[in-house]
């Protein structure tokens, strides 16, 4: 009976935060727009009893699906959304890899204050460091400034507002993600079996490609997907350091809500997004199980 | 047997394979290896002995490459190794914790140094079938370190040491987790693969009696020296301290005074009784403080007076039964405690030595060690 408690609070919580905000959203998405409060209909009415249910039921239809095949905005912004979350997966990886990698190499009394300094970012809000970015890398901005200075540059470089920048600003932002994940597996290894590849014949390359790579796997894939699966439907980063050129779900579906109060348009566009999201997040399941089979 | 003859270290024109010379290791200020100078020969089964922490895995370290002395030398063929890495050494280490890798099955472990060797699959697949066989993994190949038990996970530990083959072999506690006959069983295969391929090995044990069994010298250490090297039965027959007399085996120490004789040395060790004579090959002078060490099973044990020069009346306080032997503990004047042991040829029913028996205690004059400290 206790076991049972203790599993059903967790599936309890899941299908209240969870499930029943995804049934409403995909209801929505199978409504049709209205100028009302809410901005579509049918609305359910629970007075009107198993008839009125019926009927509710026969006004729902999937032509908001059809619609987001109909125009190629849709796809190609799902598509471009992918790309970009997959380029910068890949950059973070390149510079979260070397940070965690120094970080577990580092002498252990240090090792809670680079831990903190990574966590650090997070105590500020998400919104005003990605405006510091603006800041940072706009025309006249601090990076321009260093480097005309520096006499690199004679012309500002213009970084705001194209995909570099949004690159810059995912990377940055989603880097503990990726660090965290492969700090918390290279740590756990044990340096004894460095030596050992070496004592077997390995260069310290080698024994990096040999030992260490495969052994922190499952710390990389858990850092790709924490990023990759946020990044995709990003929404902050692309509209605030992107430019017009950006092309990301995450915009679209914020237009069709708030600027086109177009509720069951937006709703069609998250429940595809989720559907694309679902085969990562399996992955990711998948990934921690084994990590958990491999531990236990 | 071919070991009698094997004495490299007393033929002067010998080259040894392994010289330390002068070497201390120092972890911040606390020193682990202190000015030690040893040779090791080709073809040498050598093993050290020690206490915990006395800096036994520091020596096998440094010889593997993982640390570099702070002072002095070393020396493998004759060419200084402070500057080899640890993959450049034709040495290979089985590690004190295993260092098993926990991504590669059995197989993979064993055949990670072959493959690094560039060998071809036909000359890998029948080395690690060969070494599978030899520490009788084969059913085992095909699982990950963390699905096999601790003296499996020893085995593969060793098998991959052993699969390159190489010159010199340095194993750190490798038989520790394994039960007492395959054990056995395996220090034979050690001492055969020794003979067959001519490796040198160092190996590292806790337990002296393996020490023993497999080398062709032990070294016992204290604090970062060695005390004694010397081979087995030298080092059990004629420890040079009570240090040695004491770790390898059971012993029996009577502290007194040498007096010289014309035959050796009377020994005074309690006040107003007969003392105990002993011959030695060291000189003490005159009222030279002194030590006696003589082993359990030199020590006879009787209800007879017997007539020999070293005689001691004493009571039985305690009786431990071995199985095949048995280890009287003697109370004798002064309130010391002398350990006689007798091998159990009758059976159980048919000893007449019991608690509280009075018995003498004798062995003969050149039982007993003498030892200054
Ligand atoms: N990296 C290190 N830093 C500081 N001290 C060390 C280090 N490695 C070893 N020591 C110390 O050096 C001493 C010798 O260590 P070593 O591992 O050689 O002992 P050992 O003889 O192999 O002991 P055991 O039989 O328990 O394996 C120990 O006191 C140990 O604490
Ligand atoms: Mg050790």
């Amino acid at each position: 009976m206790r076991r049972l408690i203790l599993i059903a609070v967790p599936y309890l919580w899941l299908l209240a935060l969870f499930l029943v905000p995804f049934l409403i959203v995909l209801k929505i998405s199978l409504s049709d727009t209205a100028i009302a409060i809410p901005p579509y209909t049918p609305t359910l009415d629970l007075a009107g009893g198993w008839a009125a249910f019926k009927d509710f039921l026969g006004q729902l239809d999937m032509e908001n699906f059809v619609w987001l095949t109909e125009d190629d905005l849709y796809w190609k912004a799902y598509l471009s959304s992918v790309k970009i979350a997959f380029f910068a997966t890949v950059l973070t990886l390149v510079a979260g890899y070397p940070i965690a990698y120094a970080m577990a190499r580092a002498a252990p009394e240090w090792r809670p204050t680079l831990l903190m300094l990574v966590i650090l970012p997070f105590w500020t809000s998400f919104l005003i460091r990605v405006y510091a970015w603006m800041g940072i890398l706009s025309n006249e901005g601090l990076l321009n400034g260093l480097l005309l200075k520096l006499g690199l540059i004679a012309e500002p470089l213009t970084i705001l507002n194209t995909n570099a920048a949004v690159y810059i600003g995912i990377v940055y932002t989603y880097l503990p993600f990726m660090i965290l994940p492969i700090y918390s597996a290279l740590e756990k290894m044990d340096e004894s079996l460095l030596e050992a590849a070496e004592d077997l014949g390995c260069s310290r390359l080698q024994a990096f490609w040999l030992v260490t790579v495969p052994l922190s796997k499952q710390g990389i894939i858990a850092g790709c997907f924490l990023v990759f699966i946020p990044v995709v439907g990003e929404f902050v980063i692309p509209s605030l350091l992107g430019g017009s050129g950006t092309l990301m779900i995450g915009k679209v579906l914020f237009e069709e809500f708030f600027n086109n109060r177009d509720w069951p348009v937006a709703s069609a566009v998250a429940v595809i997004l989720l559907l694309i999201l679902i085969i990562p997040i399996i992955l990711f399941q998948r990934n921690e199980q084994k990590q958990r089979e491999a531990e236990g | 047997m071919a070991e009698t003859v094997f004495a490299p270290w007393t033929d002067p024109q010998q080259k040894p394979l392994i010289q330390f010379k002068g070497v201390t290791k120092r972890f911040g200020d606390f020193i682990a290896i202190d000015n030690l100078s040893q040779d090791i020969y080709a073809q040498e089964f050598f093993a050290l002995l020690g206490p915990s922490g006395c800096g036994k895995t520091t020596m096998m370290r440094m010889l593997a490459g993982f640390e570099a002395p702070t002072e002095g030398q070393i020396l493998i063929a004759g060419q200084d190794v402070a500057r080899v890495p640890p993959n450049k050494r034709a040495v290979n280490m089985m590690f004190q914790s295993y260092a098993l890798f926990p991504h590669l099955t059995v197989w993979d472990n064993i055949a990670f140094g072959l493959r690094r060797e560039g060998k071809s699959k036909a000359e890998i697949e029948p080395r690690v079938a060969e070494m599978l066989r030899l520490t009788r993994l084969e059913r085992f190949a095909r699982r990950k370190p963390h699905q096999i038990s601790g003296g499996q996970r020893q085995r593969v530990a060793l098998a991959r040491s052993l699969a390159k083959a190489p010159k010199l072999l340095l194993l750190d506690e490798p038989l520790g987790a394994l039960d007492a006959k395959l054990r056995q069983q395996t220090q034979f295969e050690l001492m055969d693969i020794q003979e067959k391929t001519g490796t040198t090995f160092v190996i590292v044990t806790h337990d002296q009696e393996e020490a023993m069994t497999v080398a062709s010298r032990v070294a016992v250490m204290d604090e970062g020296r060695i005390i004694q090297v010397a081979t087995p039965p030298e080092i059990y027959e004629q420890p040079n301290s009570v240090y040695v007399a004491d770790f390898i085996g059971d012993v029996n120490i009577i502290e007194g005074v040498a007096h010289p004789q014309a035959d050796g040395y009377d020994i005074l060790w309690v006040e107003g009784r007969q003392p105990l004579h002993a011959k030695s090959t060291r000189s003490f002078s005159n009222g030279q403080r002194c030590f006696l060490a003589m082993r359990p099973e030199k020590v006879a044990i009787g209800t007879e007076e017997p007539e020999t020069r070293n005689k001691v009346k004493g009571r039985i306080i305690d009786i431990a039964y071995l199985g095949n032997l048995s280890t009287y503990h003697v109370e004798v004047p002064g309130g010391r405690i002398i350990k006689a042991q007798t091998a159990n040829t009758r059976r159980l029913s048919r000893r007449t030595l019991t608690w509280e028996d009075e018995v003498w205690l004798s062995w003969t004059e050149t039982a007993a060690v003498m030892l200054e400290e």
